[in-house]
């Protein structure tokens, strides 16, 4: 692919406080418009990874992100830049929502980045349109399905109109229409993809490459197809 | 912890309905609150009258606020236990009317305080407690206090449902306090978990340590009106009554 590339990470390394070592080199890249799925095992540092392309956490190595590298002397205003390119959308809905009604929860990206209320207000309903919860805009968010918090906190990301997406097990707690409304959707969206996720058939809907993670490492990258064969991935 | 927190949904809920008191700003209702409670506790000559004019004014309020009366009654009377405690001290030592006048104020400083509360969003009265100075840490603390309230009562009750499933027929008292004790270790550890998780969340959407308001805020000629004429009003009683 000759997109330039969004995310590139050369030989990232990250030990959590308790020793634990979670990334032990990972060299990955993802180009502008391109869907990759991250496969692995529980504990192979898949999240971990993900939180590294937000500057949640900063390891050893290099990661740049759409150009601005990101590394533990990072300024504040590189890392606001950052956070507003990468839109993650955490694997428990419940860690994103927060606020008291889905409006305000959506709208609070946007307002970091510095839009007007009026601004922010506009674009969080643009976004639960998107996601098809234009109706909830009043509600608790507390008060939702799983599914429901599921679509709100994608819009809550896609309110801030990132250049990527990193979805950390986006199928969790969708039901079988829901995760065909999120492929359907997630096809329409122009963004690069990164898709952590152990659901295959959601990930061959959508990703044209596949990285497998294995004790913090990439064990395999390439077709998905090749990869889910290889690593046996699929019940 | 789940009665906290549904007490606390409750008065979310309030907190958004549409109202005369609930449209004014929030700076005009905090100062217009401060002035009244000042007033009561400064009140050294507490007569019935005094008793009366307070509470007249606060009923204005409460029928400018739309909100469930006897609901709000109810809840104000939660602090008279505490109050009552130190007012029966009182009366022992043979002061009856101080100790009649501790369970007054503290009632009706305790309903104003509600009122206001109840007719304000958390987030418009954390701007308006940044206008006056309190220190920005403090008004972060509050929010997060609010806020992870609801997290740790969410919690809780999972963690009572699936200890509820596994229950059996076991009457013993002594295992299951233990496991009650043991649960609220595991409850500390997983709320503190889902706090931080919540922090990655709302670091990972910008969140550089002031929460962001939808809806911009005007001093307007009516909230003046309204902090001049509440203020005057409770103080006129200070003075007069």
């Amino acid at each position: 692919m000759n997109a330039p590339r969004v995310i590139d990470v050369r030989g990232l390394r990250y030990r959590y406080p308790d020793g634990t070592l979670a990334l032990d080199g990972v060299d990955f890249h993802l180009c502008a418009g391109e869907c990759v799925a991250l496969f692995g095992a529980n504990g192979s540092g898949k999240t971990t990874f993900a939180l590294h392309l937000n500057g949640l956490l900063v390891g050893e190595g290099s990661v740049r992100v759409c150009g601005v590298p990101l590394a533990a002397s990072v300024s504040a205003g590189d890392l606001a830049l950052v956070r507003s390119k990468v839109g993650l959308v955490f694997q428990d809905s419940d860690d994103q929502l927060f606020l008291p009604t889905v409006l305000e929860d959506v709208a609070f990206g946007p307002a970091n980045l510095g839009l007007t209320p009026e601004e922010a207000a506009a674009r969080a309903k643009v976004a639960l349109e998107q996601t098809g919860m234009a109706g909830a805009l009043h509600r608790a968010p507390y008060h939702l399905s799983s599914g429901e918090k599921r679509r709100v906190a994608l819009a809550g990301v896609l309110a801030m109109q990132p250049e990527v997406l990193v979805l950390d097990e986006p199928t969790t707690a969708l039901d079988p229409p829901g995760q065909r409304d999120l492929i359907a959707l997630l096809r329409t969206l122009p963004q690069a993809k990164l898709l952590v996720t152990h659901d295959t058939s959601f990930a061959a809907a959508l990703a044209t490459r596949a990285v497998f993670f294995e004790r913090g490492r990439v064990a395999g990258e390439g077709g998905l197809p090749e990869i889910v064969n290889r690593f046996h991935w699929s019940r | 912890m789940r009665s906290a927190a549904r007490e606390t949904w409750i008065v979310e809920r309030w907190s958004r309905g549409s109202s005369p008191l609930h449209s004014l700003d929030a700076r005009a209702k905090l100062a217009a609150l401060a002035v009244y409670l000042l007033a009561i506790a400064s009140t050294s000559a507490w007569t019935q009258a005094a008793v009366a004019g307070y509470a007249v004014i606060l009923s204005a309020a409460l029928a400018a606020s739309r909100l469930p009366v006897p609901a709000l009654l109810a809840r104000a009377a939660l602090i008279l236990p505490f109050s009552a405690t130190f007012a029966l001290i009182t009366w022992l030592s043979g002061d009856a009317t101080r100790a009649l006048a501790l369970v007054e104020k503290s009632f009706l400083s305790g309903l104003a305080v509600l009122v206001v509360i109840a007719a304000t969003p958390l987030t418009d009265l954390a701007r308006a407690l940044e206008a006056f100075r309190v220190p920005r840490s403090l008004v972060l603390v509050i929010q997060f206090l609010y806020r992870y309230l609801f997290v740790v009562a969410d919690q809780a009750h999972r963690m009572r449902m699936a200890a509820a499933c596994r229950q059996g027929i076991r009457r013993n008292a002594r295992p299951r306090f233990h496991a009650a004790a043991g649960a609220v270790g595991v409850l500390f550890a997983r709320s503190w978990e889902r706090a931080d998780g919540i922090y990655r969340a709302m670091a990972a959407r910008g969140f550089h340590g002031t929460f962001p308001a939808l809806a911009p805020t005007r001093f307007r000629t009516v909230d003046g009106v309204f902090l001049c004429g509440f203020a005057l009003a409770a103080l006129a009683v200070r003075l007069m009554l």
